[in-house]
């Protein structure tokens, strides 16, 4: 196997094992070797690289390759087939929607309930349900949202019955774009309680009395001082939230089947079946997604260090 | 301003839980009526006797334990030795650790499909038991960015050089240290990456789904697609889970607080 002498290639070693590193006698000394120092980090390396880094690469490979594994860059050209950036674009829609609406939302909460002078046992409760909530996607959230604003889910009936308003005859559908976006919120927005959380800590009570103080309103504190204090922490969870949308798949597949064409659902279909008829097209997909979330995450970081570069 | 501010709270307040209340109440209240005409916890009886439940469940159950056994065996000694020995790596681990985040779960399962497959060098997916062991190295792929923080910060919580050269002077190997000094010292911060790991895993579809393994996650899938009210008591049900592990989250870090008053 490669991958242990492209981790470590300090371990020259002879005869010496893959063992764990922590267990290897005389590593203890201040003077160790650092093939001995490596051989430590070597499990979760080998790990990495077996179960993440060469799946992906295989497959960013395989992106640029035709069936006969020659280079191309064919299949980017024949991802621009109408199914496929649709896919894409409804995606991008719905993660950018709940994205952008966990984000307003999530915030709103979070400060309410850090900065809002509500009593105190609200802020551990609303942490303690954000916790439970941003993990409660998937399947579950999907049934729940379809007993909730399903054709015969409780909101629904209510509604007709007390508002007269039929909510299916507006064109609203669960299945539908504002339904997912409606779900995905469901643990967007306690994810973003869970990350803004802290930061809105961050803002000292002082300086808003200091703002009061100086005669500044509402407007001024959170113009002058608030937000230019939190909006790296609020663009960069932003961001982090849109690439949780994108790469979600079970919530989608639960609630809509396949009716809704969005991208992880095209690409879970490729995976079982080949349904474009092209493996390396697939991969091709594959990369799209991983460059969209990279970028997303990438853009998170740049945001952050230019931020505090910018403090400095 | 004192009293407007406390109005502009309580509205957010008030929007949220209704938001995130009436969906659970809406799944509950469904979940009653499979007897017509009368509320009952008939699903629930119907759903918690059905064999397939009980035997996808346990297996997820087993995924998750083992998951968060090797998760640990993988993250803590790994974490303890970059902060001990190569502080210069830790960008670079922390980095791979968070990879999971940015790579979505069904690319990676897509990459094992294809270098797993029967025909490669390590055929992972020739048979059940090997499927097995790749669902749960992908789930401790999926769990490394929690459990690696959670592990990282408790780690950073206490004195480790102190401990182990204390330790060192005592005679002790390495893996005693590990165990027997390293471990109790961080144990809520693993217990907590343990039960996040727990709240991931237990309900995983896409993974589950597409190795083709008999798991909670493509269970409640098929009873989605084919029952009336199943789905809704199996969703209570889920909820109850996530917040069981949650909560056990709580418990742990409020015991965790206590701990550096202890001599």
């Amino acid at each position: 196997m490669t991958a242990s002498s492209e981790t470590a290639p300090q371990d020259r070693g002879p005869g010496r094992r893959a063992q764990p590193g922590p267990a290897a006698p005389r590593a203890g000394r201040r003077d160790t070797s650092s093939a001995w120092t490596w051989l430590g980090v070597l499990p979760f390396f080998a790990f990495a690289l077996l179960f993440l880094i060469l799946p992906t690469a295989f497959l960013m490979i395989g992106a640029f390759e035709d069936a006969q594994g020659h280079f191309t860059l064919a299949n980017f050209r024949d991802l621009l087939q109408p199914g496929v950036i649709d896919a894409y674009w409804i995606s991008f829609k719905v993660s950018a929607a709940s994205a952008l609406g966990g984000a307003l939302f999530g915030s709103l909460l979070a400060w309410a309930a850090v900065q809002g002078r509500l009593p105190g046992w609200i802020r551990p409760t609303l942490l303690t349900f954000s916790g439970v909530a941003s993990n409660f996607a998937g399947v579950p959230l999907a049934f729940a949202f379809i007993c909730t604003l399903g054709r015969v889910g409780l909101v629904t009936v209510l509604l007709k019955k007390y508002a007269d308003v039929n909510l299916y005859a507006t064109g609203f559908s669960v299945l539908s774009f504002w339904g997912l976006t409606l779900t995905y919120l469901y643990f967007q927005i306690p994810l973003m309680i869970l990350i803004v959380a802290p930061a809105l800590d961050g803002l000292k009570r002082e300086w808003r009395e200091a703002c009061d103080c100086l005669g500044g309103t509402a407007f001024h504190y959170w113009r002058h001082i608030a937000l230019p204090v939190l909006w790296p922490s609020i663009i960069g969870a932003t961001l982090l939230l849109f690439a949780n949308a994108f790469g979600a798949v079970a919530t989608a597949y639960a609630l809509t089947g396949s009716s809704l064409n969005i991208v992880t659902i095209l690409l879970y279909a490729q995976i079982r079946g080949d349904v474009m008829h092209n493996q390396n097209l697939g991969y091709a997909l594959a990369l799209g997604m991983i460059v969209v979330t990279g970028l997303a995450n990438g853009g998170y970081i740049w945001l952050r260090s230019r931020a505090e570069r910018g403090r400095r | 301003m004192n009293r407007q501010s406390r109005v502009g709270a309580w509205t957010a307040l008030v929007v949220g839980t209704l938001y995130f209340l009436i969906p659970l109440a809406a799944t509950f209240e469904f979940s009653l009526r499979m007897r017509r005409g009368t509320y009952s916890f008939d699903a629930y009886r119907v759903v918690l006797s059905d064999p397939n439940f009980q035997a996808s469940f346990g297996y997820s159950l087993l995924m998750a334990l083992l998951t968060i056994v090797v998760g640990v065996l993988l993250v803590v000694p790994t974490a303890w030795w970059v902060q001990l020995r190569m502080p210069r790596l830790r960008g670079i681990v922390e980095f791979i650790t968070l990879l999971p985040l940015v790579i979505p779960a069904i690319v990676i399962v897509f990459g094992y499909l294809r270098i797993y497959n029967s025909s490669s060098l390590l055929p992972l997916t020739g048979n059940e038991r090997a499927t097995d062991l790749l669902l749960v190295f992908s789930y401790v792929t999926l769990s490394l960015p929690y459990m690696y923080r959670a592990v990282d910060a408790s780690l950073r919580a206490v004195d480790i050089r102190s401990l182990t050269e204390a330790a060192e002077c005592l005679g002790a190997n390495w893996p005693t240290i590990l165990y027997k000094v390293i471990l109790p010292n961080i144990r809520s911060g693993i217990l907590s990456g343990a039960f996040l790991t727990f709240a991931v895993v237990i309900g995983e579809f896409t993974i589950a789904s597409l190795l083709d393994r008999p798991a909670f996650g493509p269970y409640l899938q098929l009873v989605g697609a084919n029952r009336a009210y199943e789905p809704s008591a199996l969703a209570i049900i889920a909820f109850a889970v996530t917040w069981a592990s949650m909560g056990l989250i709580q418990l742990f870090g409020s015991a965790r607080a206590l701990t550096p008053q202890r001599p």
